[in-house]
């Protein structure tokens, strides 16, 4: 390289001083990434938060077996409606609504595994 | 007089014109949407126009929003459901600044119509359906299919899990809807107790301290579930969206 040339001394600062500003951003996101494990610990132990209450506990819990038992419900009812099947389509529905009801407040407590609500996340 | 459930009557301010046989009317409803979402970009824009290295009050309150719900979304979803910050930040902010202003007296609260929050938990629910097709395709349906069941109970539980999915919707709307429904009645049923306490001479009065007190500590709770049904609120929304990113579990 022509070292005596001005401006190719100049483009190769810029390129020093870019190569600097690179890593310099490099150790920040290292620093950011460090932190970063340390904060969710702390909301870990804050997450019992949305438990804190028993009352809110308490009302999650029925609204998600509420909620099962009534979808289970509109599409019996619908079903019968629609294909004139009634009773039958209500009974099966109303009770397999109010198993996934069961399912849904067994995961929201967390003692079933599962997608939903309470489940720790896999990650 | 006391009527409890007045406070949440949906008054029409001025008709905009109606679509088909429905007239769309301007509310007290809109009003207090409006009110919470102007509320939160003046937040905002407000505490992010200094931008100073050591924040202010305002700043602190903008910071401590974001890397509340930001702490939230990657403990749930992880860092890539950052993708979907915008969102869960938006619903967070509209229904804690709602729930909020609907806690000072003669305010409306909006949470209080199931309506409203249906609208909100169905934005979440078709977002999870749209992005979790549009994202693992027809792998999404291993959502509903859980690993090591045997075959011959497969249907059964596949059309439990369908049914379960579908119930999500409801329970998270109306989990929202009835906190603020209940809070709101309760307060005012204690409140309409001390006038009518009042009513009956001096030892009314004496005896109406009682309900006084319990209004006191009911607002105090309020606040507590006003906040804590929001973050309940982007919880089950984080929780709902890492199925649409993660659909076999």
């Amino acid at each position: 390289m022509a070292d005596n040339a001005p401006d190719s001394n100049d483009l190769e600062k810029r390129r020093a001083d870019e190569a600097a500003l690179s890593a310099r951003l490099r150790r920040l996101g290292d620093q950011l990434g460090q932190q970063r494990p340390r904060e969710p610990s702390e909301t870990h132990r804050g997450q019992p938060v949305a438990d804190a209450s028993g009352y809110a506990r308490g009302f999650r819990l029925s609204s998600e077996l509420v909620a099962g038992v009534l979808v289970g419900a509109g599409i019996g009812w619908a079903l019968d409606h629609v294909l004139g099947i009634s009773p039958w389509g209500l009974i099966v529905f109303l009770l397999l609504g109010f198993v996934a009801g069961v399912v849904n407040v067994m995961r929201a407590a967390g003692v079933a595994s599962g997608s939903d609500p309470g489940a720790p996340p896999e990650h | 007089m006391a009527d409890p459930i007045h406070q949440f009557q949906v008054i029409e301010y001025f008709s905009l014109g109606k679509i088909g046989p429905v007239n769309f009317a301007f509310t007290n409803s809109a009003l207090y949407m409006g009110v919470a979402v102007g509320l939160t970009a003046a937040l905002m824009l407000g505490a992010t126009a200094g931008r100073q290295l050591v924040p202010g009050r305002m700043q602190s309150i903008a910071e401590l929003a974001y890397e509340f719900v930001a702490d939230t979304i990657r403990n749930t979803i992880g860092e890539g459901g950052m993708q979907f910050f915008p969102l869960v930040f938006s619903l967070f902010m509209f229904i804690l600044i709602s729930n909020m202003v609907g806690l000072i007296p003669y305010n409306f609260t909006i949470a209080s119509h199931i309506i409203v929050t249906a609208a909100l938990a169905l934005l979440v629910f078709i977002t999870v359906l749209v992005y979790g097709f549009w994202k693992n395709g027809l792998h999404f349906f291993n959502l509903f299919v859980p690993k090591g069941i045997p075959i011959y109970l497969l249907p059964l539980v596949v059309f439990i899990e369908v049914l379960s999915f579908l119930s999500r919707p409801i329970s998270h709307s109306v989990r929202l809807f009835a906190n603020m429904l209940a809070g709101h009645i309760t307060l005012k049923v204690f409140a309409g107790f001390v006038t009518m306490l009042g009513g009956l001479g001096f030892l009314g009065w004496l005896g109406a301290t009682l309900p006084l007190a319990l209004t006191v500590a009911l607002t105090a709770l309020e606040l507590l579930v006003a906040f804590l049904q929001a973050y309940v609120f982007t919880i089950l929304t984080c929780i709902y969206l890492n199925d649409a990113l993660h659909p076999g579990h």
